[in-house]
C-alpha cells in the first residue's frame, strides 16, 4: 500500500533528474568539444558598453555584473510604473464600464475591446515610431508647466538636487510607521467606544508636518535644477541640466499600461458585477450612503474576486516588459541577454541568469499579491 | 617464381588503388561537416537580416551579396551547384549561437574578425572577404562635415550585439565627449529612429551605412563622414573542431580572390584552361590535385570561378553597381593598391 503511494513519485523524481542529466550532460559535452567553458567568472570582468539609461551609477568601466544590475533596476522601474497606471486606469475604466451613463459606458468598452486586441509588440512600435514622428524636435519643444519639454529626445524636467536626502527620506518612513500606528488605535477605539477619530486629517497633518520639520530644523535643502537648451550644431540641440526621461521608456510604459489596464478592467468589472444585486440594496436599507456601500460592503467582496486574476496580468506586465529590447529601451533582456551575451558568447550562462531573474520577480509579485489576498480574504467564523 | 610475381603485383595494385580510394576520401571520412553536407545536399549557410551588398533577399526570396557568394562558392565546390543553400537570416545576437550548435555549418553575416570571438567563443574566423571600418551618419543641414564637429550630449543609435558599442564608447571616451547611446535589436528599427530624429548620428559600419542610407526616406539628406574610427575585417566564420570544412571555406574564398588576381572570370573560364601560367591551371583545374586534399574533386575551384565568379564579379555586381561602394578602396586586389592577400592556392 505504501508502495503504491510513494512508487508514482520515486518514478516522477527520476525521470525529472535523469531529463535535467541529459541535458546537462549534452550541453557539457558539446560545449567541451566546442572549446566552450561553462562559468560566471566573466561577470566580474569590464563590461566596456555604455548604457543610454541607467539609476545606478554606470559607464563602460564597470563590470558585467553591475550592467546586469542595471538592466535589472530599469525592468524593475518599468513594472513598478506600468503597474501602479494599469491598476488605476484599469479600476476607472472597470467602474466605467458599469457607469449609468451611456457615452462613458461604451467608450470604456469600446477602449477595452479595441487595446486588447492588437498584439503587444504593435502598440509598442505605434507609441514608439508614432510619438517620435508626432514630437516636436528640441528647438521647436513648447515649454511645459513653465519648466519642462517634451520633445522627440526624451521628456526634459526640472531636477530635484537634494541635499541631506536620507534625513528627509527618514522622516518620510518614520511618519508613515506612526500613520499606521494610529490608524490601529483609531480603529480599536471605535470598535471598543463607538467614536470615530477623524483618522484622515491627522494622518496627513503627520505626514505634512514631519518632512517639512526635516527642512526647518533637519538641514534637508532642496534646490532644482532646470533643461537649458544648447545647440549643437546648425540643426542638432540638446538639453543641459534637469532630468531626462527617454522617449522610450515613455512609449514601453505607455504601451503596457494601456494593455494590461484593459484585462484589469475587465477584472473590475467582473468583480462588482460578482456581488449579488441584494448586497448593495441591504446595505442602502440600513442607511449607508452610496459611497459607504462601495467602500465597506462591494469593494471587500469584489476584491476577493479581483486580486487573484489580476496577479496575473501584473505578472504579465513584467514579463511583456521585455519587448523593450525592440525600442532600445535598455531592459534586462536588451542589456544582459542582448548585448552582454553577444560580448561574451555565454549564451547558456546568460540565458540562465535571466530566466532565474525573470522567475524570482515573477514568483515575488506572486508571494506578495498571494500575502494580499489572504489578508483581505472573508475570514470564516 | 611469376607465379609469385603477378599475384603480388595485383596486390600492390589493389593495394594502390585502394589506397588512391582511401585518401580521396579520407578528408571526407575526418570532417563530419562536410559528410553531412554532402548527405544532405545543401549548404547551411547563416546571413544577415538584410544588408543590401552583403546579404539581402529579393521580393523572390533569392538572396544576393558578397556574404551570400562565399557560401555559394563553397556550395560549387562541394556540391557542384552554386544555388545547392539554404539561407538562415540571423540577429547579431543569434549569429554565434547558431554556428556553434550546428544550425549552420557557415557565418557568412558581416561579421569582425577580432581575438576574442576567434578565441572564445568556441568558433574560428577564416578569411576576410570585406574590410570595413566604423563610421557616422549624420544630417547634411546640421553642417557637421567631421566627426570633430561632434560636442556634448549628442545621440547616437546603433544595434546591440556588435563591435559597434564598444568602438563608439572608445571613440566617445578618448575624445572626451558625453554622448547618450540608443541601441536597438535590428537595424530597420535603428534606420527609423535615426530618420526620425530621435539620434543625431548613426553608427555602424561605413558598408552599413552605406547600404543602409538607400533605406532613408531621403537618403540624399544624409551624409557619411569621412572618419574611419576602428577597423572591422569581416569575414565568414566556421565551428572549432572540423579543420577540413574550415579549410574548403577557406580556400573556397581565397580561390575567389585569386582568380580575380590572375584574371579569371566566370567569362573567361573554360578559355583559360590553356593558359600556360602555371598559377592559372591550378585554379580552373588543368594542373595538380589541389581539390583531393581537402576532398572534393578536380573542378572544384573552376565551378566556383565559373558559377559564382571572381572577388571582383562579386564586389562590382552586390556593391558597386548598386551604388553602395562604387570605390572598392582597400577591398581591392593587393596589385591594385588594395588589401586583398591570399596565400597562394598550391
Amino acid at each position: 500500500m505504501k508502495i503504491k503511494k510513494i512508487l508514482p513519485q520515486i518514478l516522477t523524481l527520476l525521470f525529472i533528474v535523469l531529463v535535467f542529466g541529459f541535458f546537462t550532460m549534452n550541453a557539457q559535452e558539446n560545449m567541451g568539444a566546442r572549446g566552450l567553458e561553462f562559468g560566471f567568472g566573466f561577470l566580474k570582468t569590464q563590461a566596456s558598453f555604455d548604457i543610454q539609461f541607467s539609476l545606478i551609477d554606470y559607464d563602460g568601466s564597470h563590470t558585467y555584473a553591475r550592467a546586469y544590475l542595471v538592466g535589472l533596476l530599469n525592468t524593475l522601474l518599468v513594472a513598478f510604473i506600468g503597474i501602479i497606471f494599469a491598476t488605476l486606469l484599469g479600476a476607472i475604466v472597470g467602474v466605467a464600464r458599469l457607469s449609468p451613463n451611456y457615452l462613458i459606458r461604451k467608450t470604456a468598452s469600446f477602449y477595452i475591446e479595441f487595446f486588447r486586441n492588437i498584439p503587444l509588440l504593435l502598440q509598442i512600435f505605434f507609441w514608439y515610431f508614432a510619438a517620435l514622428r508626432a514630437l516636436p524636435m528640441l528647438e521647436d519643444a513648447p515649454m511645459l508647466l513653465n519648466s519642462s519639454f517634451m520633445t522627440i529626445k526624451g521628456l526634459y524636467t526640472p531636477a530635484a538636487i537634494w541635499t541631506n536626502f536620507d534625513i528627509f527620506l527618514t522622516s518620510i518612513i518614520i511618519a508613515m510607521i506612526i500613520i499606521f500606528f494610529f490608524a490601529r488605535y483609531a480603529k480599536k477605539k471605535q470598535e471598543q467606544e463607538g467614536k470615530r477619530l477623524p483618522v484622515l486629517i491627522i494622518s496627513l497633518a503627520i505626514f505634512i508636518t514631519l518632512p517639512l520639520l526635516t527642512f526647518l530644523i533637519g538641514g534637508v535643502d532642496l534646490s532644482w535644477s532646470f533643461p537649458v537648451i544648447r545647440q549643437m550644431s546648425q540643426t542638432s540641440y540638446t538639453f543641459d541640466g534637469g532630468l531626462k526621461i527617454p522617449p522610450e521608456l515613455i512609449a514601453l510604459t505607455l504601451a503596457l499600461t494601456l494593455y494590461t489596464a484593459t484585462f484589469i478592467a475587465e477584472n473590475v468589472r467582473a468583480g462588482i458585477q460578482g456581488i449579488g444585486k441584494g448586497q448593495k440594496e441591504a446595505a442602502a436599507s440600513i442607511g449607508l450612503t452610496p459611497s459607504q456601500v462601495l467602500k465597506l460592503v462591494i469593494m471587500p467582496q469584489a476584491l476577493r474576486i479581483i486580486i487573484p486574476p489580476t496577479t496575473n496580468q501584473y505578472l504579465n506586465l513584467t514579463k511583456n516588459s521585455s519587448l523593450a529590447a525592440a525600442i532600445a529601451y535598455p531592459d534586462l533582456v536588451l542589456v544582459f541577454a542582448g548585448t552582454a551575451m553577444m560580448q561574451t558568447g555565454r549564451a547558456i550562462e546568460i540565458v540562465g541568469i535571466t530566466m532565474a531573474t525573470y522567475l524570482t520577480i515573477s514568483l515575488g509579485i506572486s508571494l506578495l499579491m498571494n500575502w494580499y489576498n489572504k489578508r483581505i480574504a472573508i475570514q470564516e467564523k | 617464381m611469376f607465379k609469385y610475381v603477378k599475384q603480388l603485383t595485383s596486390l600492390v595494385a589493389m593495394v594502390a588503388v585502394l589506397f588512391t580510394f582511401t585518401t580521396e576520401t579520407m578528408a571526407a571520412k575526418k570532417s563530419k561537416t562536410l559528410k553531412n553536407t554532402m548527405k544532405k545536399g545543401f549548404v547551411r549557410c547563416g546571413v544577415s537580416q538584410g544588408l543590401p551588398g552583403f546579404s539581402n533577399a529579393d521580393a523572390a526570396g533569392n538572396w544576393t551579396g558578397v556574404d551570400v557568394d562565399v557560401c555559394r562558392a563553397v556550395a560549387a565546390a562541394v556540391l557542384g551547384d552554386a544555388n545547392k543553400v539554404k539561407f538562415t537570416p540571423l540577429s547579431a545576437k543569434e549569429r554565434f549561437t547558431a554556428l556553434t550548435s550546428g544550425e549552420i555549418d557557415i557565418l557568412s553575416r558581416n561579421t569582425t574578425w577580432t581575438l576574442s570571438r576567434d578565441a572564445d567563443l568556441g568558433v574560428t574566423f577564416v578569411g576576410v572577404n570585406f574590410y570595413d571600418g566604423q563610421g557616422f551618419m549624420v544630417r547634411k543641414d546640421s553642417g557637421i562635415t567631421s566627426t570633430s564637429q561632434f560636442k556634448n550630449g549628442i545621440s547616437a543609435c546603433t544595434n546591440i550585439g556588435t563591435t559597434t558599442e564598444l568602438n563608439m564608447r572608445d571613440f566617445f571616451n578618448s575624445k572626451g565627449i558625453s554622448y547618450e547611446p540608443v541601441a536597438f535589436e535590428k537595424a530597420d528599427e535603428v534606420v527609423a529612429a535615426y530618420d526620425s530624429g530621435r539620434c543625431d548620428t548613426y553608427t555602424t559600419d561605413k558598408s552599413g551605412l552605406a547600404a543602409q542610407r538607400t533605406k532613408m526616406t531621403n537618403p540624399d539628406d544624409h551624409l557619411v563622414l569621412p572618419e574611419t574610427i576602428s577597423k572591422e575585417p569581416l569575414g565568414p566564420v566556421v565551428r572549432q573542431g572540423d579543420a577540413v570544412w574550415e579549410d574548403i571555406v577557406r580556400w573556397s574564398l581565397n580561390v575567389m580572390i585569386e582568380a580575380e588576381e590572375y584574371g579569371i572570370s566566370s567569362s573567361n573560364a573554360d578559355m583559360m584552361k590553356t593558359s600556360e601560367n602555371p598559377a592559372v591551371k591550378r585554379l580552373v583545374g588543368t594542373e595538380g590535385e589541389l581539390g583531393s586534399y581537402l576532398g572534393l574533386d578536380q573542378d572544384w575551384s573552376l565551378r566556383i570561378i565559373k558559377q559564382v565568379g571572381n572577388y571582383g564579379e562579386s564586389y562590382k555586381r552586390n556593391i558597386a553597381d548598386t551604388g553602395i561602394l562604387p570605390d572598392r578602396g582597400p577591398n581591392n586586389i593587393w596589385t591594385q593598391g588594395g588589401l586583398l592577400y591570399t596565400p597562394p592556392a598550391r
